[in-house]
C-alpha cells in the first residue's frame, strides 16, 4: 500500500482538485486518479517525510478555532484602521519560547500566524525554539503568548508530535 | 462550463451573495488604506492580510452562492482559490518581514529585537547590544 501509494491523503486532495476544476466525468476521474498518483510518488522520490497525525477530531476543532479567531481579529483590525488616530495604539515585536518542533506544525503555526490579522511571524531560531512575531495591537505581550500557547500550539502539538 | 442568464439567480441568493462579495471587498479596501496609511513597516504588512483573509474569504462565498444557486449543483472550486492564497501569502509576508528585519539590523535602527546571542555572525548582535 505504501509502496504503491506513498501519501494516501495527498493523492485523494490532488484527484479531488483536478476533478473540482475540470468537471466531474468517468474519463476525467481516470486523468484525475492517475495524475495524483504520479504526482505522489515524484514526491515520494523527493524523499520528503510524510507527518504522522494521530489526531483526526482534534485538526476539524482546530480549523474552528482559527477561523474563529480569523473572523474576530479581521474585525479588531478593521475596526482599528477605521477609527484612525483616534486612539493611542502600541504596536510591538514579541520573542517567544514554543516546543514545536515538527515542521509540518511549525509551517501550520505560521499560516494560523499569518492568516489572523493583527499577528505576522517574522522570524524562528530553530536552535533555540525562538519565535520572533510582530504584533499589531500590542496591550499586553502576556496575553498574546498565552493566546499563541494555549489556542494553538497546544493542539498543534497533540496533532503532530 | 457554467452557462446561465441573471435571471436564474433568486432573489435571496442575489442578496446574500452580494452581501458576501461586498464584505469581503469592504475589508480588502480597508486593508489598502491601512497599507498607505500606517507609518512603519512592520504595522503596514499587517494591513493587507485582512484582504488575504475575510477579504477573499467573502468574496469567494458570494461567488459560491451566486453560482451554485444559478445553476442549480454545487459549485464550490472558488475553494481552491481560498487554500491556495491561505498557503501563500506566509511564504511572501515572512519574506518580507525578514529582509525588512535584516536591514534594521544591519542599520542598526532602533526598536528591532536583537539578534539572538548564539547567533552565527556576532559583530550585528553586538552592536545591537550596544544599542538596547
Amino acid at each position: 500500500m505504501t509502496r504503491f501509494l506513498p501519501y494516501p491523503i495527498l493523492t485523494a486532495c490532488l484527484a479531488l482538485m483536478w476533478l473540482l476544476l475540470a468537471g466531474f466525468t468517468s474519463g476525467q476521474l481516470v486523468l484525475a486518479v492517475l495524475v495524483a498518483i504520479g504526482a505522489a510518488r515524484a514526491l515520494k522520490a523527493l524523499g520528503e517525510a510524510s507527518p504522522p497525525v494521530k489526531r483526526w477530531l482534534l485538526i476539524v476543532e482546530f480549523i474552528g478555532i482559527v477561523l474563529y479567531d480569523i473572523v474576530r481579529s479581521n474585525l479588531a483590525v478593521a475596526s482599528i484602521l477605521l477609527s484612525g488616530e483616534g486612539r493611542p495604539r502600541k504596536s510591538g515585536f514579541i520573542t517567544m519560547p514554543i516546543k514545536l518542533r515538527n515542521p509540518t506544525g511549525l509551517a501550520t503555526l505560521a499560516v494560523v500566524l499569518t492568516s489572523t490579522p493583527g499577528t505576522a511571524w517574522l522570524d524562528y531560531n530553530s536552535t533555540r525554539g525562538e519565535l520572533l512575531i510582530h504584533v499589531f495591537d500590542l496591550v499586553d505581550e502576556e496575553v498574546w503568548i498565552d493566546q499563541i500557547v494555549n489556542r494553538y500550539e497546544k493542539p498543534l502539538l497533540e496533532i503532530f508530535e | 462550463m457554467i452557462n446561465f442568464s441573471h435571471a436564474d439567480v433568486p432573489l435571496w441568493a442575489a442578496i446574500v451573495g452580494s452581501a458576501f462579495l461586498l464584505v469581503g471587498a469592504g475589508l480588502t479596501l480597508i486593508g489598502t488604506f491601512g497599507l498607505v496609511r500606517l507609518p512603519t513597516f512592520y504595522e503596514r504588512i499587517h494591513a493587507p492580510t485582512l484582504g488575504t483573509s475575510w477579504g477573499a474569504a467573502g468574496m469567494i462565498m458570494g461567488s459560491m452562492i451566486i453560482f451554485t444557486a444559478a445553476s442549480a449543483r454545487p459549485v464550490f472550486h472558488e475553494i481552491l482559490i481560498g487554500i491556495f492564497v491561505t498557503v501563500t501569502t506566509p511564504v511572501t509576508l515572512m519574506m518580507l518581514g525578514r529582509s525588512a528585519l535584516y536591514r534594521d539590523r544591519s542599520e542598526l535602527n532602533p526598536g528591532v529585537p536583537p539578534k539572538g546571542a548564539d547567533d552565527l555572525s556576532t559583530t550585528d548582535e553586538n552592536s545591537a547590544e550596544t544599542l538596547s
